[in-house]
């Protein structure tokens, strides 16, 4: 009478369920070594400790708050304003025939120069609040004539710049929500540049006169600048007859403004109907760099670092322990099938991470943006699709790179070779990315082709063509999509797999 | 001391990994520095930048194959139980540690020699005019950069040795040394206060070392070159002291 157990035959066991046995070993091998739960235990705490340092660390009390457009976003809502009220539905005309910029030197010392997105033009506007909707159509410096609204839509019109012998001149149509901007280079020939649909203007608003000049992009910082513009023939078209026109400076103290260069300040006159305008500042979107004092999720989640260190180590060791030990003979004697060992390998220490990761993320995204806004820190404001996607993209990233480290052990075999590769391959791109030296090319190229691409999954800034800054991974902006910059990682982890598959099934353990 | 010497100079001969870890040290470096500089935007009238640390940035990677080298220089031995025969060779402990420290620093003196002047030579024959003027070696800024770089590398390879001495396990040696290298940096950058931040930044020994790279707006940076070579200096001395006490007192 034979026990049914002592028959049954290896082929039985091959299949799905041989390979159910080898992921059960590989898994109770990984949790009962004290060392590695404990590396994983401890990626999960760094991602939380950090997100608590950066939180606690910052302290902004006190500091201006930060103009919000209608859209929820940050803006940046800083410019010299000639206004009027307009009640009710209006049309409003002007024409350009000038606009010059400078650039300071040195303080003190301003030069002519190019500022691509100086602006001078006609806007409607709710009020002089800062954040409050608008629309304008403007002359550039470099970008020819625009139309913009609420801060984040941008239309382009005629090309080419101002100047005495092309004057350009502008329109806005106001009839209830609806706003028209039209352009014209001989002010017989109008064209229209785009139509906004603006909420929340109000019976009344106010109309008038505008100049920005933002900072300009120099090497790897920017510059202040000012502007200034001339306008004549200006006409506005009403039921009835507005006041007398004033000029403000809009948002003179705001974070997302740093101010006139030195010995210049916003002014406008009047002599026969020619209307001089000097401003500085932007109405545009906000960015990292106009907005120093603020945060963004990915600086929160800082700790992904540390974090990285350990889970590449445990993936290392994972499997180099056993190289070192000789228990790789037991293993790939009791899973003669070599490839499906390093499946289950991958796929025990993957879900581990990933799981560790996930819970690391999930509690400190939120507990460090908490703990942030409590020292009055402005974080960028992302919605619960793009946090839940920074979340399971950190969870992904820390499991891809465990594996990443498990395959570059089983080429090398060695654990201090496979530690040392894979920290390189991952940390080290983005501290370069990050030293102040870095040209903004020199990082983004790092950030395409490097495995630290995948940090892309951490980004919650939204870059704007129609703001110039400096768009590094240092400052939260990545060349690549978060997915793509993911792919990146996985297809460096996909290639590895391959090579350790074919590399394990051609050598001697 | 000549005997250890001689005999630390034959190990390090006679295996090929320390030859082909000083080759990737030369190779990362001139490498990554050369793929900078070619991505580097460069306009008629200037780079925007400092193109000589951008030249010599290289050394970033290229530091890594000397700290696995230099780690593995003394825990190599603890692996194999050739410790024991070494001590047994050179009863006085801190003379073999002296002789380990004496031949790696003078393999990485060569391997970084070659390796900051290929990095300047790929530089000055990838960038254009402007960019190329700061990398000619009349200039006082870039040769001290040069030099400072090789001074740095070797700096890390004593650090290295003096933590591997202490914790005699490559992994764990290498782990501590890269994680000091690389994650206090980044620790720095998200702590708010700026003035924690420069201090971070003048203590942790790779930020601090590589200021002697600076070329340009030596002002604004948060240590002075030949003094944040200092920080690093010490930080190796540090280590190497800790090593040799605990190599003195414990069993091997």
């Amino acid at each position: 009478m034979t026990p049914a157990v002592t028959t049954r035959q290896p082929s039985q066991r091959a299949g799905h369920d041989g390979f159910l046995q080898s992921l059960h070993a590989e898994w109770t091998k990984f949790r009962t070594v004290a060392g590695w739960v404990t590396g994983m235990v401890v990626a999960a705490l760094m991602v939380v400790l950090f997100a608590v340092l950066a939180g606690v660390s910052s302290d902004q009390k006190g500091a201006p708050p930060v103009p919000i457009g209608p859209g929820g976003e940050p803006v940046t809502d800083s410019f010299y304003f000639v206004h009027r009220p307009m009640a009710g539905n209006g049309s409003v005309t002007v024409s350009v025939s000038a606009l010059t910029s400078s650039i300071p030197e040195r303080p003190g010392d301003l030069r002519a120069g190019l500022v691509p997105w100086a602006k001078a033009g006609l806007i409607v506007k709710e009020s002089t609040r800062q954040g409050s909707p608008y629309a304008a159509i403007m002359v550039t410096g470099g970008h020819g004539v625009r139309m913009q609204d609420n801060y984040v839509d941008d239309t382009a019109g005629l090309p080419g710049p101002v100047s005495a012998a092309a004057v350009r001149r502008l329109r806005l149509d106001r009839s209830g929500d609806a706003i028209t901007g039209y352009a014209s280079a001989d002010g017989t020939h109008w064209i229209k540049v785009g139509a906004a649909h603006v909420s929340g203007l109000g019976a009344t608003v106010q109309v008038g006169l505008f100049v920005a000049s933002p900072p300009v992009v120099d090497g790897m910082g920017t510059r202040g600048s000012v502007s200034t513009a001339t306008f004549g023939d200006l006409r506005v078209q009403e039921s009835a007859a507005g006041g007398d026109w004033t000029g403000d400076q809009v948002g003179a103290r705001s974070p997302s403004f740093a101010g006139y260069p030195a010995n210049t300040s916003g002014s406008f006159s009047e002599s026969g109907g020619r209307f001089t305008v000097t401003g500085a500042g932007d109405i545009a979107p906000a960015v990292r760099e106009t907005l120093p004092t603020g945060g963004t999720l990915g600086e929160i989640l800082t700790g992904t670092f540390a974090a990285l260190v350990a889970v590449i180590v445990v993936g290392a060791l994972f499997i180099t322990t056993e190289y070192r030990e000789n228990l790789i003979h037991v293993t790939l004697a009791a899973g003669p099938r070599r490839s499906r060992v390093l499946a289950a390998k991958a796929i025990v220490l993957g879900a581990v991470t990933f799981v560790a990761g996930l819970a690391g993320a999930l509690v400190a995204g939120p507990l460090g943006e908490r703990l942030a806004r409590a020292n009055g820190v402005y974080v960028f404001p992302v919605t619960p699709a793009t946090q839940l996607r920074v979340a399971l993209g950190t969870a992904a990233l820390l499991a891809i790179a465990s594996i990443l480290a498990l395959c570059v052990g089983v080429i090398v075999r060695h654990g201090a070779g496979a530690v040392t590769a894979v920290i390189v391959a991952v940390v080290l791109p983005y501290i370069l990315t990050a030293v102040p030296f870095m040209p903004a090319s020199v990082a983004n190229w790092l950030a395409r082709v490097t495995p630290a691409a995948a940090f892309a999954v951490q980004q919650t800034l939204v870059r704007y063509d129609q703001v110039a800054s400096i768009y590094t991974p240092y400052n939260g902006y990545y060349p690549l999509a978060p997915w793509a910059g993911f792919a990146v990682l996985a297809g460096y982890a996909g290639v590895s797999l391959i090579v350790a598959a074919v590399l394990l099934r051609r050598r001697d353990a | 001391m000549r005997p250890a010497l001689h005999a630390e100079w034959t190990k390090i001969r006679t295996v090929a990994g320390p030859l082909w870890l000083l080759l990737g040290t030369v190779a990362a470096t001139v490498a990554l520095g050369a793929g900078a500089t070619s991505v580097a935007g460069c306009t008629p009238t200037g780079c925007g930048g400092d193109t000589t640390r951008l030249s010599l940035m290289g050394v970033y990677l290229g530091q890594a194959p000397v700290v696995i080298l230099a780690v593995l220089v003394i825990s190599g031995e603890y692996a194999s139980g050739m410790i024991r025969t070494s001590l047994t060779a050179v009863p006085q402990r801190v003379t073999v540690l002296a002789a380990k420290a004496v031949t790696l620093t003078g393999v990485v003196a060569v391997a970084g020699t070659v390796a900051v002047l290929g990095s300047l030579l790929a530089g000055w024959l990838i960038l254009p005019g402007p960019g190329r003027q700061a990398l000619s070696s009349a200039e006082g800024p870039t040769l001290r950069a040069a030099a400072g770089t090789v001074l740095y590398l070797m700096l890390i390879a004593l650090l290295s040795l003096g933590v591997a001495t202490a914790v005699r396990d490559s992994a764990t040696g290498i782990g501590v040394v890269l994680g000091l290298l690389y994650v206090v940096p980044i620790v720095s950058q998200i702590v708010g206060d700026p003035y924690w931040q420069r201090l971070l930044q003048k203590i942790a020994p790779m930020s601090a070392g590589l200021a002697v790279q600076a070329t340009t707006n030596l002002r604004s940076l948060p240590v002075s070159p030949w003094a944040g070579l200092g920080v690093t200096a010490g930080w190796a001395v540090v280590a190497l002291s800790a090593g040799a006490l605990l190599l003195r007192t414990r069993d091997a």
